[in-house]
């Protein structure tokens, strides 16, 4: 328990993390707005990068650039930054694809609401 | 009033795009020696000509980079990397090898340097900010 | 009203859960974390060496991990693919059966005089 505590004393740079992964999932449930669910999952998708760029993080470290003024020092863990490039892409690619999908319902439903979406589909049926 | 502004607005933007054209091709073509590299750059580059679209039209900024040319430029970048990735086969190495093959790498913080890497980073510099720029004209376009 | 009350407490919940795993997490920032292996340092120290890049970063992505960004290109030439085809129908040759009634053929396609969703 006191491990715990003091776990949670020492790393409470993964709280601004979470607490975008909270502010994400919230905006994403309370909404029925399509275009606010998007931007949820977004704000979530943030969260997630944030999380892993900071597991690279050493303390007192350098940026991974081998130039001048480069002193051989501890550097900063380089593996992280360049793994979470795949997913800021695939994020961005994910995020256009919604975009593009919300712009064709908006043409056939009339209403980005996804409540009214889902009675205007009950009455076609 | 309403006039003035655009006219502030347009002209402003004129003297602008070049320089940050400018940046977003030094972040590619430095991407092996300082912070930054293709997807950083194209990003940038693709703003400049998103910013065009914003500020003049959508119509305007389509025929400085047509759907057609677009698609050229986007087919070329991947296959200038696929390419590149097969000129290690041929050889006699793997698939998208880099110093193993005898290419020069060039002394480490001169700007010809790292063999492939600075043309890697040239394709997918053309192909991410083509991309952008024409998801953004194509969901402008929709309305 | 529910909207909004039944959310909050499923973002509690999944706030409590997140931090019981921030507890397990090891000390941050520290250089004996186990993200610090052995790969990151082979980088750090072989990386100038072997692809002759001085930032260690764009040595991953375009030399040792080129692969995956051919992957990444995959992705964005999908990602654009999957977004043309759904917003634009008639561009690719497709022609929707209203339009066909109205007395349009196949040479029609592409023509944006034509241009309409279905």
């Amino acid at each position: 328990m006191a491990e715990a505590l003091a776990a949670l004393g020492q790393n409470y740079f993964f709280y601004y993390a979470l607490i975008l992964f909270m502010v994400g999932f919230y905006t994403t449930l309370s909404h029925s707005n399509i275009l606010k669910k998007i931007i949820g999952i977004n704000i979530m998708e943030t969260s997630i990068f944030l999380f892993f760029v900071a597991l690279g993080y050493v303390e007192g470290g350098q940026a991974p650039i081998m130039g001048r003024g480069a002193e051989g020092g501890p550097y900063m863990n380089p593996l992280p930054s360049a793994l979470i490039l795949t997913g800021i892409v695939v994020s961005v690619s994910i995020t256009a694809f919604a975009l593009a999908l919300m712009v064709k319902l908006y043409h056939f439903y009339g209403t980005l609401d996804a409540d009214e979406i889902v009675m205007l589909r009950g009455e076609r049926q | 009033m309403r006039m003035q502004e655009i006219l502030i607005l347009k002209i402003v933007v004129r003297f602008v795009i070049p320089f940050i054209q400018v940046y977003g091709f030094y972040v590619i073509t430095a991407g092996h020696l300082s912070p930054g590299g293709g997807f950083a750059g194209g990003t940038i580059v693709a703003a400049s000509m998103v910013l065009y679209a914003l500020t003049f039209d959508a119509s305007q900024g389509l025929e400085k980079l047509s759907h057609e040319r677009a698609s050229l430029f986007e087919s070329l970048g991947a296959i200038w990397y696929v390419a590149l990735g097969f000129l290690g086969i041929l050889v006699g190495g793997n698939f998208l090898t880099n110093g193993q093959i005898g290419i020069p790498l060039g002394t480490p913080g001169y700007l010809i340097s790292g063999g492939l890497i600075p043309l890697l980073s040239f394709g997918i510099g053309i192909k991410v900010a083509v991309t952008v720029v024409s998801l953004y004209y194509s969901l402008v376009e929709e309305d | 009203m529910m909207r909004q009350i039944i959310p909050f407490f499923l973002t509690l919940v999944l706030g409590a859960a997140l931090l019981l795993v921030v507890a397990e997490m090891p000390p941050f920032g520290d250089i004996n974390n186990p993200a610090h292996n052995v790969v990151s340092e082979r980088y750090l120290n072989q990386g100038v060496r072997e692809t002759g890049a001085q930032n260690i970063v764009t040595a991953i992505i375009t030399d040792y991990r080129a692969y995956d960004t051919l992957g990444e290109v995959t992705v964005l030439f999908a990602a654009i693919a999957a977004v043309l085809t759904v917003l634009n129908r008639l561009r690719l040759g497709v022609i929707c059966p209203e339009d066909r009634e109205r007395g349009l053929t196949d040479e029609d396609a592409g023509d944006p005089d034509t241009e309409d969703s279905c």
